[in-house]
């Protein structure tokens, strides 16, 4: 009987929690109509390029919800099974998830010259768009390790891990794969160059890497010197953070590069006004306004030293579905608690 | 009253025709072509599908008594061939339960578990028609045994895309070949009618009173039988036109010395007070007008011989049975109340084809000639020779001078010198009743007398 109220109350919570989960909400413009816009993205971050929209568009009124990647999956998946009003549009740096909403047919489409001129890995169907380009980088101590000493590339942080591995004892840092969704699509992507993964996860623990759980913990630990080297991090997120003492490495052998996929929801009360504000981020303006704030890296090659060959897009096609399998994920997970582990053990 | 319907030109009736089977062709090949694309597109496709389903089956493992799919990039990559498809993919273990998929909420399963280890069908993917295909996997492990099913599938727009993109690439050159084929037939038939506008043009631009043959030489054999009953009729209308000329003429001109003689003998006969002039004043003038009645007796019916050769159509005559008329009518006993006459036939029809009035009234002013101007006893007859059919008169005299036969048949042979009871008119009927039916008169002096015949073809008899 106990049991039976607890399971209620537990299935009441859970159902009850992805309506109350965005973290923070903010109020952009005054204007009369207002648009819903649910996004991953941090307020202070996307706060320069909505003001600017706002202020071209002074109908409008953009009510901003953050969210978790996790919680506003649900509820745009409750929200398109059910036929209750959606967001009027999403913002999410969980690329596969909105691949994986679109594929169920939860989006609306949509054409227009900026959208078009996507290449094919930033867009699937014209219903799911990248409107950012953010690495995923390497950050280091500038204190603490001196230019030479920088690995450039993952075979040169692999050396560096086998030859000193007093140095970097404790001190790597990476997302834990368990508790970050960027994390996980990261290592996913990285898993798929198989040639270096299994030996870096291995490096790792070796060396007794720490797998912790958010950007803004690794790059403060590496601003103050606690790790030497955070692997794999979001640019975007090193950027904001405007630590002077953090380097930034785009590795040479190959850079993953993130865009955040943004989306119309089928059946958005305001979908052309969605519509309006996705042409205004792929508008060479918006696009400076986000390079200000790091959402968007131009990887000149004269600048960052990263030859266009270099370069993985994640693509926003179905093949990153592979990334949300249940089997896969627990082969990945399995994969890399063994490696942990095992290193562990003599 | 019709309704006045404009004439469509034949050059637009053929060429509405060509369309109409160059288009109801169009339409039965563009079918047959979305058919085959529609196959094609289908085919690829499946094997696509197969491909990913077989690449998800062959990474499947049996890991601690469990199966556990090690999805492979390479099927999605497979699936990307259909850019813009969405995708679906689950694992069914033995007993249905889902092992893994893209949505454990959404089953699509096949209509029944059939023996085949692959199977492709047909079912509806979140309110959009797809293809799917289920491969069945059958794993004997120590830990794990039993069928493993995959089910993968796609929406249709790449198929789609393929069958009218495979559809318009034939069709388009089908497309041009059909309006090259349209103004090629438009040449064609353009310039097949051009003798046509030709003889339009020619008709048109034609003075009215002009009746003469048209020139059907240079014209398709199509137009030339058209032309030559066009010219046949206008031959018989100049005909017609000609012999009505003719009898206004010949009547105007036979009339007006016999009409004077009359009122001159009238205007004598009332001049003359007493009895003795007077009276054969009198009797000049009842001749006068015997012999006038005489004379419009033989216009009239010379018109309508004419006219009836022209118009009444030509049936098989017993030249006999004219004969036979021509005594029975007895019209000669005016003429000649005494006059001994015989009738020759034989037991034999004598078969021509012509009109039979015109043939009585040609044979009555043969006899007529004879009885007035031949010998007695005049016989009439006719017989079969050879391949004619020949109506004759003969009289037992030597006939006229060469001259005058000569000019028998001339309408206005009636020169002074002759009386008004002439021969003129009356062999000009023979002469035309002759040419009408394709026969001709002849003029013979025999052993016993002079004979006038109308020699005509022959027509066999029971024909």
């Amino acid at each position: 009987m106990i049991r039976r109220w607890l399971t209620a109350l537990t299935l009441a919570l859970i159902t009850a929690a992805p309506l109350t989960a965005q973290e923070a909400t903010a109020r952009f413009g005054t204007g009369t109509t207002e648009v819903l816009l649910r996004s991953t993205t941090d307020i202070a971050i996307i706060t320069p390029v909505i003001d600017r929209f706002v202020a071209l568009n002074p109908d409008l009124s953009i009510m901003y919800e953050q969210w978790g990647s996790n919680a506003l999956f649900d509820r745009s998946r409750e929200d398109c099974r059910n036929g209750t009003e959606p967001a009027d549009a999403i913002l999410s740096s969980a690329v596969q998830q909105m691949v994986w909403l679109v594929n169920a047919a939860c989006a609306a489409p949509y054409r227009s010259p900026n959208t078009t001129a996507l290449p094919p890995s930033r867009r699937w169907r014209d219903e799911v768009w990248g409107v950012t380009t953010e690495p995923a980088v390497i950050a280091y101590n500038r204190q603490l390790l001196s230019g030479a000493e920088v690995p450039r590339n993952r075979f040169a942080l692999l050396d560096a891990l086998r030859e000193r591995p007093a140095l970097f004892r404790n001190r790597i840092a990476t997302y834990d794969i368990a508790e970050s969704g960027l994390g996980f699509l990261f290592a996913y992507s990285d898993s798929l160059e198989a040639t270096t993964f299994g030996a870096l996860l291995e490096g790792f623990a070796r060396v007794d890497a720490v797998a912790t759980c958010c950007s803004a913990e690794i790059i403060d630990g590496v601003a103050q010197g606690r790790y030497l080297i955070a692997y794999n991090v979001l640019g975007s997120y090193v950027v904001a953070a405007d630590e002077p003492d953090v380097g930034i490495i785009y590795p040479e052998d190959y850079t993953l590069l993130l865009s955040r996929a943004f989306m119309i929801p089928k059946g958005a009360a305001q979908g052309r006004i969605a519509a309006r504000l996705l042409d205004f981020l792929l508008t060479a303006e918006a696009q400076a306004l986000l390079r200000q704030t790091g959402l968007v890296t131009d990887l000149d090659p004269a600048e960052t030293g990263l030859a266009v060959s270099a370069r993985r897009t994640i693509p926003l096609s179905p093949a990153i579905l592979v990334a949300r399998d249940a089997n896969r994920q627990q082969l990945l997970f399995r994969f890399w608690s063994d490696t942990f582990q095992r290193a562990e053990l003599p | 009253m019709a309704e006045p319907r404009t004439q469509r030109s034949l050059l637009s009736r053929v060429l509405a025709t060509v369309l109409a089977i160059l288009v109801l062709g169009g339409v039965l090949v563009a079918g047959s072509i979305w058919l085959n694309g529609r196959q094609a597109a289908r085919q690829s496709y499946d094997r696509l599908l197969m491909g990913a389903a077989s690449d998800i089956a062959e990474s499947i493992r049996i890991q601690e008594g469990v199966p556990v799919t090690d999805l492979p990039v390479s099927a999605f990559e497979l699936l990307a061939q259909a850019p813009e498809d969405r995708v679906y993919y689950a694992v069914f273990g033995p007993r249905g339960q889902i092992l893994t998929g893209i949505d454990p909420a959404l089953r699509v399963t096949p209509p029944a578990r059939g023996g085949s280890s692959v199977r492709f069908f047909d079912e509806v993917l979140d309110g959009e028609p797809a293809r799917f295909v289920q491969v069945t996997r059958r794993f004997v492990e120590r830990d794990f045994s039993g069928p493993v099913d995959i089910v993968v599938g796609q929406t249709l727009r790449a198929r789609k895309a393929m069958t009218r993109d495979l559809m318009l690439d034939a069709l388009l050159p089908m497309a041009v070949a059909g309006i090259v084929l349209m103004l090629l037939a438009s040449l064609v038939i353009r310039s097949a009618l051009r003798p046509l506008e030709a003889l339009v043009d020619d008709l048109s631009g034609r003075d009215p009173y002009d009746l003469t043959p048209m020139p059907a030489d240079r014209l398709p054999r199509e137009l030339q039988v058209m032309l030559g009953a066009m010219n046949r009729f206008m031959g018989r209308l100049d005909g017609q036109v000609e012999a009505m000329r003719n009898l206004i003429s010949d009547t105007a001109h036979q009339l007006r010395t016999p009409v004077a003689a009359i009122r001159v003998q009238a205007e004598t006969a009332a001049a003359e007070p007493e009895g003795e002039t007077r009276s054969r004043a009198l009797d000049r003038l009842l001749v006068r007008s015997r012999s006038l009645g005489n004379l419009l007796d033989q216009l009239l019916s010379r018109a309508l011989v004419v006219h009836r050769t022209d118009s009444v159509p030509r049936a098989p005559v017993d030249l006999r049975e004219i004969a036979l008329e021509i005594m029975e009518r007895d019209d000669q006993s005016v003429l000649a109340p005494e006059a001994e006459l015989r009738l020759v036939i034989g037991e034999d029809p004598v078969l021509m084809r012509g009109d039979a009035f015109s043939l009585g009234e040609a044979g009555r002013n043969l006899l007529g000639n004879a009885l007035r101007h031949g010998v007695q006893p005049v016989s009439i007859g006719a017989e079969r020779r050879g391949k004619d059919a020949v109506l004759w008169v003969q009289d037992s005299g030597a006939g006229p001078d060469d001259t005058i036969v000569d000019r028998l048949g001339d309408r206005f042979n009636r020169d002074n010198a002759s009386r008004e009871q002439s021969t003129g008119i009356g062999l000009s009927i023979v002469s035309s009743v002759a040419a009408a039916f394709g026969g001709r008169v002849e003029m013979t002096r025999q052993p016993d007398g002079f004979r006038a015949a109308l020699v005509f073809p022959a027509e066999e008899a029971g024909q």
